[in-house]
């Protein structure tokens, strides 16, 4: 039985079906897996909703935002300071996220509607914070019960002479996060990217979908500075709204995470004629192809001898730690399963220090993150899809483009530039790839393949653990981090050395399950 | 840290900010995992789901499993029984629990879902169950939610058959498995044959044996659940958390209830075990009597470190009012008690307390918020907080000491194993509100005031 099957096999005629679909072992480039459709009533998933991936991600991480959950408490109370997206707020930068501000919706309003108390949280936030901006992110019964929170946005917006913007995030909508992504984009594209203005600098640049996890956003940050780089805006980890509102002036957008900020790039691109590149900074070897990737759109002697000097000079620093870790952790086997771009940006990080990777799978990826952005003309809309607002941008007055059609047709040949090549080509032969891998699959997939360490989320950690496998978040780091850059790779290596070395593992069986105590005793006997 | 929180207190009538409480599933889901062999389903979109899984892992460091119906927009147009029907099939199918507790979201609730009806139309094999409850997010809050479950489990599968078993059911408040383990161990010195529904001691704080299995063994069994109709007697610990599944076991098979505070600090146990032998008729063994003179001793003893200080405590009800009791009982002023969930019973209640204790000048609020406490406390210190983790950015904003105790906890470990309620519970929470005062005293003192013996 192949390894897939032997994963699935148990499943009912109907299920089994489906979820094939969705697991795959790779023999060649070309693989087409089904992703981002529904995931089956009583399968336990680790996905979450279109709320989640709106405000949770891609809102939430703007630090001086008001942003409203309308909703009963629970979404907003649970999206409260768990994500780890770091920010640090400064005199002139109030820094919201360690609040959570909610309508706490009761059952008058539900009954008789929620646009009142909307209105009234809003007057409310205004006098007792004053903030730049005020958002609105609704929860399940706010579009059930037909509340229009973009009248109440543009009216107080009006009212109070600063922008309040409307997020129809219901978390019905879709089939997971992803649907929120895209929302937020929308959001950040109608209402904020290029509403304010500044000069750009000869090398600036912005970073789209780093969300500041354990610090990431930071230690990229640290590196590009160090460099010359000029970061206009990161989006949204750790971001000032009035950085985000100048984005538009950039000449390049560098892509972290693909799957949840793509839309963005894309209608950047559309508007301003801002090219994107996808790099990836978890992994010392990723991180310096970025770097020498941005260097080439670029292609400036200057910035390719300074590029290199920095790298020469962050390598050596870290070297004798990796070395270390790297004796530690060389040919240890991982399984990954994270949201829509770690499992693929880890297997880099894996891969320097020796590791290998036998398993990946995204929670809420589409098929262009596994495939390619080329299938992206073959993926058919479903009524799911349908249901989540696609926009088209015009051409905006201050469209520009940086390089020449030439230049440009050139350079897409040696790097990333508009394109993600997707996770299933940088896998190898064998291996497994899931998508929105479930309960289920995870412990099967634990007998079956065996991995020495199993990276995904809170909700299955335990499980592995349990199951005698190390497991690690990779969505908080186990409140660790930073794991991007040069440094990062270092915490890394040492946070999972950690785990695969602290003393417990080996205590675990107690000695009277191997060792039989009752000889003793018997031999007098006898 | 909370730069943003001004001192001057406004009005609000609309704006929740920095909750003490949180939505019913994550309620209905603990007191589901309580049950043997039992799946907790979500009936909504699975959102909802994966963040009540999300917070109770993150409070018991163990895996919390739930299913979801997984709606999409269109099951929210047009209902979901479907969802709910295909589930239940695969749930059975893969997970194969023996029962499946549904509990509703603000979306099916919303829509009107008749969860109900779609039980009822059913296939459902023999030997397996399938039962539910209503858990609007709308209303009250996550103990609303643990107190509906326990109600639908009682509604579906508890039975009279008329004749007593003689055994005694116990309904625990919102605690932890630890408190849970507690409860049990004392109702078993008293040699009382009980039954406790829910029970997660067992379940999420399951032990690391080398594999992983999806039902542990601990849970409250069908049959016990069942039996609970024969008993003559419910005891329901913690008023504001128990009494719905108590009248729901009267109201259907006739058994009597009693509401009792969660028995913490000396007072409340003292009672909580006056009823256990008025039950039983026998007399209270002398090792939970050794075990009061333990903690009487160490308050005689330790009572300067403590006495006369202000605590703000803050949380579910009962747990909230079974702190305030012991610190009361301990001589220092619990200066600001709230809860998020709402009901004026929690003030009233309280307030009792402070008029018993003759504390003055002691705010006590329902349906309030983490961010009103830290205003009352920029207005007016406190020297301690006691309550779950949230609570840590105003003990960091304002430097003072925090002890965590209660729901959630997500940035500590080992406190889901150990107990608050009882003799025992007490003394731990003690030792905690001790350390955490004393630890302070040292770290803020001179140097020549530093003392070595306290
Ligand atoms: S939608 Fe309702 S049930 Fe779901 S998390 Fe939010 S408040 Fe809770
Ligand atoms: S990096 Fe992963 S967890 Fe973060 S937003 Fe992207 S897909 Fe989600």
């Amino acid at each position: 039985m192949s390894k897939v099957d032997r994963i699935i096999d148990h499943y009912s005629a109907r299920v089994y079906k489906n979820r094939k679909l969705h697991i795959i072992e790779k023999t060649d480039d070309n693989h087409e897996i089904a992703a981002n459709t529904r995931t089956i009533p009583g399968i336990m998933t680790n996905r979450g909703c279109c709320y989640a991936g709106c405000k949770g991600v891609v809102i939430g991480p703007i630090k001086d935002v008001a942003v409203i959950t309308h909703g009963p408490i629970g979404c907003g109370f649970y999206s409260w300071g768990t994500r780890r997206n770091k920010a640090r707020g400064d005199e002139n930068t109030k820094n919201f996220v360690e609040y959570c501000l909610s309508t706490d919706m009761q059952e008058p309003d539900i009954v008789f509607g929620g646009e009142k108390k909307l209105r009234q949280a809003i007057k409310e936030v205004v006098e007792i914070f004053n903030p730049d901006a005020i958002m609105i992110c609704s929860t399940c019964p706010v579009g059930l019960i037909g509340d229009d929170i973009h009248a109440v946005a543009a009216e107080a917006e009006k009212l109070y002479g600063r922008k309040v913007i409307a997020f129809s995030c219901e978390g019905y909508k879709g089939v997971s996060q992803s649907g929120g992504h895209h929302i937020a984009n929308n959001g950040l594209i109608r209402h904020i990217i290029g509403t304010e203005e500044r000069a750009p600098t000869k090398y600036s640049i912005n970073m789209l979908g780093e969300y500041n996890i354990g610090g990431d956003a930071w230690e990229i940050e640290r590196i590009l500075k160090r460099i010359g780089y000029d970061l206009v805006a990161n989006i949204p980890g750790d971001a000032s709204i009035h950085d985000i509102a100048k984005a538009h002036i950039a000449h390049l957008n560098l892509v972290q995470c693909h799957r949840s900020i793509n839309y963005v790039a894309d209608m950047l691109k559309d508007k301003f004629g801002t090219s994107w590149l996808k790099v990836n900074f978890i992994g010392v070897s990723a991180t310096i192809k970025s770097l020498r990737d941005m260097a080439r759109f670029f292609d400036d002697p200057e910035l390719y001898a300074r590029t290199e000097q920095v790298i020469a000079e962050e390598l050596a620093a870290i070297q004798e730690d990796m070395e270390y870790y790297k004796s530690k952790l060389k040919g240890k086997t991982a399984a990954l399963f994270v949201g829509g771009s770690r499992s693929h940006h880890y297997q880099k990080l894996l891969k320097d220090f020796g590791m290998e990777t036998i398993m990946a799978g995204y929670e809420f990826a589409h098929r262009d993150d596994y495939e390619g952005r080329e299938v992206l003309p073959f993926i058919k809309e479903d009524a799911d899809s349908k249901n989540i607002e696609s926009i088209k941008v015009e051409k905006d007055e201050r469209y520009r483009l940086y390089l020449t059609e030439e230049q440009y047709e050139r350079l897409r040949k040696e790097i990333p530039l508009d394109y993600y090549a997707g996770m299933i080509r940088e896998m190898e032969k064998g291996t497994i790839i899931v998508d929105d891998l479930n309960h289920y699959e995870t412990e099967e997939m634990l007998k079956v393949l065996k991995p020495d360490i199993f990276f995904s989320g809170i909700k299955d950690k335990y499980i592995a653990q349990k199951a005698g496998t190390l497991s690690r978040q990779l969505h908080s780091y186990d409140y660790s981090g930073p794991y991007a850059g040069f440094n990062g790779a270092i915490n890394f290596g040492r946070d999972v050395t950690m785990g695969i070395t602290t003393p417990a593992w080996g205590l675990v069986k107690a000695p009277w399950k191997t060792q039989p105590i009752l000889k003793g005793q018997l031999q007098e006997v006898v | 840290m909370l730069n943003l929180t001004p001192k001057e207190i406004t009005e609000r009538s609309a704006l929740r900010i920095n909750p003490a409480k949180t939505c019913q599933p994550v309620g209905a889901m603990y007191a589901a995992l309580g049950v043997h062999r039992c799946m907790p389903h979500s009936h909504g979109s699975q959102g909802c789901c994966s963040y009540h899984r999300t917070y109770l892992t993150r409070h018991f460091k163990d895996p919390a499993i739930a299913s979801s119906s997984s709606f999409t927009e269109g099951a929210s147009v047009f209902g979901g029984g479907s969802n709910l029907k295909t589930a239940v099939k695969n749930i059975f199918d893969i997970y194969k629990p023996d029962i499946i507790a549904v509990h509703t979201t603000c979306l099916s609730e919303t829509i009107g879902d008749d969860v109900g009806a779609f039980i009822q139309d059913m296939d459902i094999e023999d030997g397996k169950y399938v039962v539910h409850c209503h858990t609007p997010s709308y209303v009250g809050s996550h103990i609303t939610g643990y107190g509906n479950m326990i109600a639908g489990f009682i509604k579906y599968l508890s039975k009279s058959t008329g004749k007593s078993n003689g055994r005694l059911n116990v309904i625990p408040g919102f605690v932890n498995p630890g408190d849970m383990r507690e409860l049990k161990r004392i109702l078993e010195l008293m040699n009382i044959n009980f039954i406790m529904l829910p029970d997660t001691s067992g379940v999420l704080d399951a032990p690391m044996l080398g594999s992983y299995v999806m039902y542990p063994p601990g849970g409250t069994t069908i049959e016990n659940i069942e039996a609970m109709g024969d008993s003559p007697l419910t005891l329901a610990l913690g008023e504001l958390t128990c009494e719905t599944p108590a009248n729901e076991l009267k109201r259907k098979c006739g058994v009597d209830y009693k509401c009792l505070p969660l028995p913490m600090g000396v007072e409340a146990t003292d009672q909580f075990l006056m009823e256990l032998s008025s039950f039983s008729g026998r007399e209270i063994p002398y090792a939970l009597e050794e075990e009061r003179g333990q903690l009487m001793d160490i308050l005689l003893d330790a009572y300067p470190y403590f006495h006369g200080r202000k605590v703000a405590i803050y949380g579910d009800p009962d747990t909230v009012l079974g702190i305030t009791s012991l610190v009361l009982e301990m001589g220092m002023i619990p200066k600001y008690v709230i809860t998020g969930t709402p009901g004026e019973a929690f003030t009233e209640k309280a307030e009792e307390m402070f008029a018993r204790y003759e504390v003055t000048d002691c705010k006590a609020k329902a349906s309030a918020d983490l961010f009103e406490l830290h205003q009352w406390i920029k207005n007016e210190r406190v020297d301690l907080l006691i309550g779950g983790s949230h609570g840590k950015q105003i003990a960091k904003a304002e430097d003072i000491p925090i002890v965590r105790a209660g729901f959630p906890i997500l940035d500590r470990y080992v406190h889901s194993y150990m107990p608050l309620v009882g003799y025992r519970g007490a003394i731990r929470l003690v030792e905690l509100i001790l350390n955490a005062l004393m630890d302070r005293q040292d770290r803020d003192c001179a140097d020549e005031d530093l003392e070595m013996v306290m």
